[in-house]
């Protein structure tokens, strides 16, 4: 399977990461927050009006914009 | 004095475990090296007086916010006696990224795993003797909120303390070790001592979200559950503050006025139509806004606050803000300062500047008391509500309108990025104890402000000797007479201007000050006010009263948090060019369409 965008999974939909290509700053964010590679994440659910999309690895949920989310690469398992 | 620093990623209950620690009997100190204000407390320790000062929360040393870089500058500055590392033991397996980076530091630490009670209920089991032997660092398990493990890990502070911290990297950022090797490291920490089922259970904050976050019902019950609070502060609120209200005029008359007959009567004036009536109308509102702030801080406890910030983010996005700007400005209801703080998490200067230009329309806790007071003398019981509710409007409307209009000249593309916390509900002690900061807080500020105002209104308005109290030729008359060609337009009488200044300082005085002003209390001085205004002056004021600066408190915050004076001039000097537009506009219309 090839890699997609974090911000195309469907709400329900299981994938694991396989890169974060974001600046400095943000990569460290997300680090703290638990986005590691080969980290499962789901994607829960995504706001009305092209809102942020929220997703959860392990016991962490997370809320982030679509922006973000493009920059993320997950694989459907 | 030894030094306790509490540490940690922000929501791990630092501050639950601060005030558990402290009692209530904290200060708000200024510290070397850094500019921003922390909370500090000092406990006795064995046989030693201990202070502990809760730093911000912080996802990395590395971090570039503000609040990483205060907290890495305290810790260059003012090395701890001992770091006291909180983590949220549900999230153990990614916060222990923050514990392998401090324990590069070579500080002297205990770390406690907080939330040991949702932990367990997650299925997440812990074995804190393996982690203490992989760490070569004491761990304990503790619940900060119930009080379980509480006992035993001020014990182990207590031991902790006996040993003098080893020293304190003189660059911190450049001592971290690079990722890879912390992922490798982490995951040999976790292997042995830590294990969290597959899958969580679907639990009780997945259901509540399901209909919290629904596409469509989301919104309609976010407003709908802001509605139900005003609703329930009033309906809990407007009775007890009558009942202040007759406790105080039954005091004057039963004890006070006695009390004062000896003085001279200008003395007697003083006390009596300045102080106590002044006091006694802003004491009224206490049961408000005690209720005001425990309902807000439930709804902050919580977490919903995180959810209207996902409901929110797509429309504040279009404001040029995002939905923690949005957080901040319900924060702002209560009280602009607290909110123009919690600023500190943005880490683009321009997103946090817009922000905080906006946060002081926030319709404050302090003008509440005054619309409220105001539509209680002038408007019908059955319009009263509706007045306020269109104040609120109004409020939101020139947030909107100011972030619209400097969008452009303060752009930013700051990711959004925000941790969802499980709901969670406050315990009866914590809300007692926030009940009772808030009194607290209250008396304080009337201590320091809002006598020193009333009284300032009556010299004002009684001086010079010669003067007949509060008419033209008072000091306050001359300036009121003086001002008058400015607030003439906006139909805002010199009695008016002169609780306008005076709001300047703080809006918990304007109606102190009117009160001394007609020399009337209570119910007598809403009679007073409706005969002298009709109800187009009566909203052009409080329109006037919303949107001009809050008080002397947000103009310090705003300088002190902008670090820019020219900022702080810029926002009083906006605010006041939008507060007169609009109440012009509005006055004028309404006199127009024949009001
Ligand atoms: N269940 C549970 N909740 C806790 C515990 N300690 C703190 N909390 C809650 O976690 C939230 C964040 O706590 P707070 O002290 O504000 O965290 P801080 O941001 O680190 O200062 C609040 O809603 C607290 O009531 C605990 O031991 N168990």
């Amino acid at each position: 399977m090839p890699a997609v965008a974090l911000s195309t999974l469907a709400p329900g939909e299981v994938a694991v990461i396989v890169a974060i290509h974001t600046e400095e700053p943000l990569h460290q964010r997300l680090l703290a927050m638990g986005f590691r590679t080969g980290k499962q994440i789901e994607l829960i659910r995504r706001a009305r009006f092209s809102g942020p999309l929220q997703v959860r690895i392990g016991t962490t949920d997370i809320l982030l914009r679509r922006n973000e989310a493009a920059k993320i690469s997950v694989r459907r398992p | 004095m030894k030094r306790i620093a509490l540490l940690g990623m922000p929501n791990t209950g630092k501050s639950t475990l601060f005030n558990r620690m402290t009692g209530a009997a904290a200060r708000v100190g200024n510290w070397p090296g850094i500019t921003v204000e922390l909370l500090a407390g000092k406990i006795l320790l064995g046989s030693d007086m201990i202070e502990i000062v809760d730093l911000p929360g912080i996802y990395d040393l590395h971090g570039f916010s503000e609040d990483e870089q205060v907290v890495r500058h305290f810790l260059h500055d003012n090395v701890p006696d001992l770091a006291l590392i909180v983590l949220n033991a549900t999230q153990i397996e990614r916060q222990l990224s923050l514990l392998l980076q401090l324990k590069q530091l070579n500080l002297n630490m205990v770390v406690l795993l907080n939330m040991a009670d949702e932990a367990k209920k997650f299925g997440i089991t812990i074995d804190t003797a393996k982690m203490t032997e992989a760490l070569g660092i004491p761990i304990f398990l503790l619940s900060a909120k119930y009080g379980n493990g509480y006992h035993e890990a001020m014990q182990a502070i207590t031991r902790a303390l006996r040993y003098t911290t080893p020293g304190m990297a003189e660059n911190l950022r450049d001592q971290l070790k690079p990722d890879e090797q912390m992922e490798s490291e982490m995951a040999r920490v976790l292997q042995h001592s830590v294990q969290v089922p597959a899958r969580l259970p679907d639990n009780l904050t997945s259901q509540l979200d399901h209909v919290m976050l629904h596409p469509w019902l989301g919104l309609p019950i976010f407003f709908g559950i802001m509605y139900l609070l005003f609703q329930g502060i009033f309906f809990f609120g407007q009775p007890l503050q009558g009942a202040v209200n007759e406790l105080f005029g039954w005091l004057r008359d039963a004890a006070v006025e006695p009390l004062l007959s000896g003085l001279p009567a200008a003395l007697q004036g003083l006390l009596l139509d300045g102080v106590y009536n002044g006091i006694a109308t802003v004491t009224a509102f206490v049961p408000l806004i005690v209720l005001f702030f425990l309902f807000m801080a439930i709804v902050e406890d919580t977490g919903y606050l995180s959810r209207a910030a996902f409901l929110m983010d797509a429309l504040m996005a279009k404001m040029g803000l995002d939905g923690r700007s949005f957080v901040m400005l319900l924060m702002g209801f209560g009280c602009n300062v607290p909110a123009l703080m919690g600023t500190r998490v943005m880490r683009s200067r321009s997103l946090r500047l817009l922000t905080m230009l906006v946060i002081p329309f926030s319709l404050c806790s302090a003008r509440l008391q005054v619309f409220v007071f105001i539509t209680a003398a002038l408007f019908s019981p059955k319009a009263a509500p509706l007045v306020l509710f269109s104040l609120y409007l109004f409020s939101f409307a020139s947030a909107i309108l100011t972030a619209l209009l400097f969008k452009r000249r303060l752009p930013n593309n700051e990711p959004f990025v925000l941790e969802l916390p499980p709901y969670r509900f406050p315990t009866m002690r914590q809300m007692v104890l926030r009940g009772w900061h808030e009194v607290y807080h209250f008396i304080h500020r009337a201590a320091k402000f809002i006598v020193a105002g009333v009284v300032l209104v009556w010299l004002l308005t009684h001086l010079p000797p010669s003067a007949a109290p509060a008419s033209a030729d008072t000091w306050a008359g001359i300036i009121g007479a003086w001002l008058h060609p400015l607030f003439e337009p906006i139909g805002i009488t010199p009695e008016l201007t002169i609780a306008l200044i005076f709001g300047f300082v703080a809006k918990e005085i304007v109606i102190g000050s009117l009160a001394v002003i007609y020399g009337l209390g209570g119910d007598a001085l809403s009679h007073a006010l409706a005969q002298q205004l009709d109800w187009v002056q009566a909203y052009s004021f409080m329109l006037f009263t919303l949107i001009y600066t809050p008080c002397l408190s947000t103009i310090a915050t705003l300088r002190s948090e902008s670090k820019r004076t020219s900022f702080m001039w810029f926002s009083i000097a906006w605010s006041l060019v939008l507060a007169w537009a609009v109440s012009f506009l509005f006055y004028q219309g309404a006199r127009m369409l024949g009001y």
